[in-house]
């Protein structure tokens, strides 16, 4: 029975003997020129400022929740669309019942106001 | 799918809808006027236990075998909504005496009894962890609903990464029984074992970490740690509800779970649930010795209660013993909510702002000054311990009755002993409320009066005429096997 892993077993000594030898031969032949740049934690991206711990607006939490919970439904759009015909008129009862569902946290969001910035 | 999946799930659909409408319709309800809100649910509530009540004798199954309708369903789901409605009685003074009125509590209770109907109707492991999260994450927001107290926000805190950590546990048994059997169908789990296809090992221990994780939600011991402060720290009228519903809806997965998919398991689960039992019993009982707070008072009660139902698993194994253990189970929730909403609706009675009147000592000269409220909680005291003439008492009867018939006689030895040992702190509030002098502040406020007032009668009159209601239960268990 383990015989069957052999083929995974070595394919995962083969990709860190790969990997060694990418970093072994840059480490080897590369040029070393140390500059401040280079050393920063995103060589490529903005320019960090300030401590990490700095205070943050509570309402970029809510706005995180609602972002989580309308990113969710387009993630369920997706598949729906691709099989929707195979579906038929039940899929797209039950994707009405889904929105409908979302609609009603959405319409107590809004009342709330947790959509205004204030 | 056809209708008739939608029929077994009537009452609960028809719940969810109501709960989202009512979600809507309190944000139109101006603040102050939230009792319409409160009568909105009650109603809702009532109209899904006529759709409930209508489906008594019904039985099939849904959904492709992952929901089941059967007696024990409808008995288990009638109950939850009457735990419900009382806990809503309770609520409702308390919410707007403590400035905690927002229209949401009752849509969050509405939302958390679905998931305990789901519960109790669940016939795939996967629909019992969906109905675990939909029953504990409202609890969880209900806990802290006193917000921005400090008690409750830890109360609240604490529940939830407990729970999460507790659901962790069920998943990860369900993970295993469905690597031991491959289904997570409860029917197919028990052909897989017969079949002998099923790795045994592994099915054993998928079943005892399910055992542990639903062992938190009902509070049994050494998984309790997280009882006394959640239900102190909880709004008195949300640990009412948590106390009663999670447990019911609890005990109806783990009674359901292991009386049908697991009951060849017995001989190596019989120990350990043994243990667990009476473990729960004696550990709870002991500490709530020295509780002086009476809200962490009764949640060692409901800790060593959650003990006493744990015996109806013991002899799950056995097919002639099962039936009236688990009746005598379900039984013993009933007694157990009745009693559990009358003594948190004297606490609440009680209960001052900013946590006063919440010692026992507060009940000092109670028998005096409210006599009826005394004698409330007299009965509902009486009841806790086991004491006649009460509902408590013949739920004992019942269930030390299965438990000797499945030959465990220790355990049922070991039940009475710790009843006796109860009454030693059930009888001292009893001892505080007659024979000390003192001037206790009690509120009155109708709906609360009426539920405290109605359980109490339940109490006592259903505890000369019980054939009737454990005659139900059995029947529901029979329709179960």
């Amino acid at each position: 029975m383990l015989f069957e892993y052999i083929a995974i077993a070595t394919l995962i000594v083969l990709a860190v003997i790969v990997a060694l030898i990418a970093i072994g031969l840059g480490e080897l032949f590369g040029p070393k020129k140390k500059m401040e740049e280079k050393s920063m934690p995103y060589e490529s991206g903005m320019t960090p400022y300030g401590p990490g711990t700095r205070r943050m607006p509570v309402r970029f939490y809510l706005i995180a929740v609602l972002f989580i919970l309308f990113d969710i439904e387009v993630v369920f759009f997706l598949p729906w669309a691709i099989v929707f015909r195979q579906l038929g008129l039940f899929g797209l009862i039950e994707m009405a019942v889904f929105i409908a569902i979302l609609l009603v946290g959405y319409i107590y969001a809004w009342k709330k106001g947790a959509l205004e910035w204030e | 799918m056809t209708l008739s999946d939608f029929n077994t799930l009537l009452p609960l659909i028809v719940l969810t809808v109501w709960a989202c409408a009512l979600l809507i319709v309190d944000l139109f309800i101006p603040k102050g006027r939230k009792g319409w809100t409160a009568l909105l649910a009650v109603f809702g509530l009532a109209l899904t236990l006529d759709l409930t009540l209508a489906q008594l004798g019904d039985s099939g199954a849904g959904f492709s075998g992952m929901i089941t309708l059967d007696g024990f369903s409808t008995f288990v789901n009638a109950l939850l909504l009457v735990s419900a409605m009382l806990a809503i009685g309770l609520a409702y003074g308390y919410v707007k005496r403590m400035g905690l009125e927002r229209g949401e509590f009752y849509s969050l209770i509405l939302f958390s009894v679905t998931g305990m109907m789901l519960m109790a109707q669940a016939a795939d492991l996967v629909i019992v962890f969906l109905a675990l999260e939909l029953l504990s994450i409202p609890l969880y927001v209900l806990a802290a609903f006193a917000r921005p107290k400090v008690d409750s926000e830890e109360a609240g805190l604490k529940y939830f990464l407990l729970g999460a950590f507790a659901a962790g546990f069920v998943v990860y048994g369900i993970a295993l029984v469905y690597g031991a059997t491959g289904a997570t169908a409860l029917s197919a789990i028990v052909s897989a074992v017969a079949a002998r296809t099923a790795n045994l090992t592994l099915l054993i221990v998928g079943a005892a970490l399910i055992l542990v994780g639903f062992g938190f939600k009902v509070a049994a011991v050494p998984f309790h740690m997280w009882t006394p402060d959640v239900y102190q720290g909880a709004p008195t009228a949300v640990t009412a509800f948590m106390a009663a519903g999670a447990k019911i809806a609890g005990f109806a997965a783990l009674l359901r779970v292991f009386s049908l998919a697991f009951p060849s398991l017995a001989a190596d689960l019989t120990p350990i649930l043994w243990a667990l039992s009476a473990l729960t019993m004696v550990v709870g009982n002991l500490l709530a010795i020295s509780q002086t707070n009476i809200k962490r008072l009764l949640a060692y009660s409901s800790i060593a209660h959650a003990g006493y139902i744990l015996m109806a698993f013991v002899p799950f194994g056995s097919q002639e013993v099962q039936s009236v253990s688990v009746a005598a189970g379900l039984f013993y929730l009933v007694a157990y909510a009745l009693t559990n909403f009358g003594s948190w609706g004297v606490v609440i009675a009680l209960e001052q702002k900013e946590g006063r009147g919440l010692e026992i000592s507060d009940y000092a000269g109670l028998g005096r000054k409210y006599p009826a409220l005394a004698a409330a909680m007299t009965i509902f005291m009486l009841s806790l311990t086991g004491i006649p003439p009460t509902l408590g008492l013949v739920g004992k009867f019942y269930l030390f009755r299965a438990v000797m018939a499945g030959g465990f006689t220790g355990l049922a030895i070991i039940g009475v002993l710790t009843s006796l040992v109860s009454a030693y702190y059930y009888l001292r509030v009893v001892v505080t409320m007659y024979m000390r002098e003192g001037e206790p502040e009690a509120l009155r406020e109708p709906w609360l009066n009426f539920t405290w007032g109605l359980t109490a009668i339940a109490t006592v009159v259903f505890s000369f005429v019980p054939s009737g209601l454990f005659d139900w239960a059995s029947q529901a268990v029979l329709k179960l096997f």
